[in-house]
């Protein structure tokens, strides 16, 4: 049995000679909340169109919970519950309707649509058109239809689009209940690191269709460590006295070196001891190198 | 076959109030009802020309069979192809309803089979609606002999062969308005078929038959060569409802790998 719920090997797609998705080999840990991030246009949507076979993939790309999705198509959808960029419900139903139709298609009972609608707090919208809900209320109604076959893998893409703050917390707590208590494993993906960050265990980063980064928050966090910016004259020699010293070079280019921040008694020390080597420290400072600007940095370079 | 009954409900269970649907049973009523309501309002008129049982069931019958046949059908049938996929073209519910665990067979043939059954609605509304009102009329006016026949053969002979003949046209229909979203290419095309199934059909082109746009009326045309002989006798399987059979199945198979192979944005 494989311990991932979702597994890609070498997987591309092409929309005519345009390549959008480029030998992604995704690792999605049973049990996880899974980050996928990357700038708009980066290939998070058509990757999700894939592993739902909506997208027509080759065999032998795509597992989900082990098994290979071309062959197992309707034996992977049961355990899969999806949104899909803007919610798609019917807007000439209301919102119970919309679940209530998912219960048939599903052929699950009706009941369900009701404990559904309580759980995204559409209650009392439950008997107003769909067509009339706000973007939010189309979210939430999204969400609940998403989930309403208590699937074991959920696919979100981008699911807090068009939410309150409130909102956004409830689907976040959601979230962590569904796989803290309930064992889910969550595929959501953002183009903003910061609203991932708070509740994933693991990350991939995509951009351009190819995978850039992928692992734990942890493994992320470690990438995004503090660090020392010094500006000098000769950053040659400057590295190879600060290297000498045990200072951790992170990156040096001309006038620039950073180093590993590793206190403030250290950066004191490492400005004597340039200054007292005969090289000219412009500026020295800490800087913190946060999760956005390493995500940037990492899309960017892509 | 649970993935193509579940499909089926659930085709029923969100256009049960759309105009598609509600089309389906407000077309015969209004029909026969306007039907009906000249017979009874002009029932001097008509009682003039002696009509026996028969031929006064041919000629109410007729009267509705005409209207159908040769514009009201063609033109119901497309909107209500293109109302049944539509209503995921409009919402953009292809994706959803591609990625739950249903066989893609299955929430297609559901999709056909529901275009069906409201063609069957309809046309079976007709003589339904056709036999029951020709009974009232005879209450309100006895002097009428609807009492003198039974219509069921010549209603059901009638109504079974348009039913059978349209289906060329709803299987093309369909398969286009299942490729396009917009409502002008599939509308356009069937108008332009229908305009033309009617010339070709008025000016007896030999091969007009095979233009499945043609058959309803070319069917049509084939019953009111019965007005002489038995409606017994009135050959259902002619050709043009064999073309209209064949476009139908062909059209059913290619509008399923077209699916198959279509990436569902």
């Amino acid at each position: 049995m494989s311990r991932f719920a979702i597994e890609t090997v070498g997987l591309n797609h092409h929309f005519g000679s345009q390549t959008v998705i480029k030998d992604l080999a995704l690792q999605i840990p049973k049990g996880s909340i899974y980050g996928f991030l990357g700038p708009n246009g980066a290939g998070k949507t058509t990757t999700i169109k894939l592993l739902l076979n909506l997208l027509q993939s080759s065999s032998d790309t795509i597992f989900i919970f082990g098994k290979e999705l071309n062959s197992n198509r309707t034996a992977c959808l049961r355990q899969m519950g999806s949104l899909v960029e803007q919610p798609a419900i019917y807007a000439h139903l209301t919102g119970k309707e919309n679940l209530v139709n998912r219960c048939i298609l599903l052929g699950i009972d009706k009941r369900k649509a009701t404990e559904m609608l309580a759980l995204v707090g559409l209650t009392e919208a439950a008997n107003k058109k769909a067509g009339k809900y706000s973007l939010g209320m189309k979210q939430r109604l999204g969400i609940a239809l998403a989930l309403i076959a208590d699937p074991e893998l959920l696919l979100l893409d981008e699911p807090t689009n068009g939410l309150d703050p409130n909102g956004i917390i409830e689907i976040r707590n959601l979230m962590v209940e569904l796989t803290s208590k309930h064992g889910k494993t969550i595929l959501v993906s953002s183009h903003l690191l910061a609203e991932i960050e708070r509740t994933a265990t693991h990350v991939g980063i995509i951009n351009k269709g190819a995978l850039l980064f992928q692992g734990t928050i942890n493994e992320l966090h470690e990438l995004s460590k503090p660090a020392i910016k010094i500006e000098v004259d000769d950053h040659a020699t400057a590295a190879n006295i600060l290297t000498r010293n045990g200072a951790e070079i992170v990156s040096e280019k001309e006038g620039t070196i950073n180093i590993t921040y590793t206190g403030k008694a250290n950066m004191g020390n490492f400005n004597s001891l340039l200054v007292k080597n005969g090289v000219t420290v412009y500026s020295i400072a800490p800087e913190k190198n946060d999760l956005e600007h390493l995500f940037l940095a990492i899309t960017s370079k892509n | 076959m649970r993935s193509l009954y579940l499909s089926f409900i659930s085709e029923f269970y969100k256009s049960r109030k759309t105009l598609a649907f509600w089309a389906a049973i407000i077309l015969p009523v209004v029909i026969c009802g306007l039907i009906a309501f000249g017979y009874y309002t002009n029932s001097t008129k008509i009682l003039k020309y002696n009509y026996a049982g028969m031929m006064l069931w041919y000629r109410y019958s007729s009267a509705s069979l005409n209207v159908m046949g040769m514009l009201i059908l063609p033109f119901y049938v497309m909107f209500m192809a293109f109302s049944v996929n539509n209503i995921e073209h409009k919402n953009d519910t292809w994706k959803t309803l591609f990625s739950q665990p249903l066989n893609k067979f299955a929430i297609y043939a559901a999709k056909y089979l529901y275009a069906v059954m409201l063609l069957l609605i309809c046309v079976l509304l007709f003589p339904l609606l056709t036999y029951v009102s020709g009974h009232l009329l005879q209450v309100l006016i006895p002097k009428y002999t609807f009492n003198d026949y039974s219509p069921v053969v010549l209603l059901s002979r009638f109504y079974g062969k348009l039913f059978l003949a349209s289906m060329g046209i709803l299987s093309i229909q369909f398969v286009l308005s299942l490729i396009w979203a917009d409502f002008l290419k599939p509308m356009g095309i069937g108008f332009i078929g229908t305009i033309a199934g009617m010339i070709t059909a008025n000016v007896g082109w030999k091969y007009a038959y095979l233009i499945p746009y043609c058959d309803p009326a070319l069917a049509l045309r084939a019953a009111k060569g019965t007005k002489n002989t038995r409606p017994e006798d009135l050959p259902i399987f002619t050709q043009e409802v064999w073309v209209s059979l064949i476009f139908a199945v062909a059209l059913f198979i290619i509008g399923y790998f077209i699916l198959l192979k279509r990436n569902i944005k």
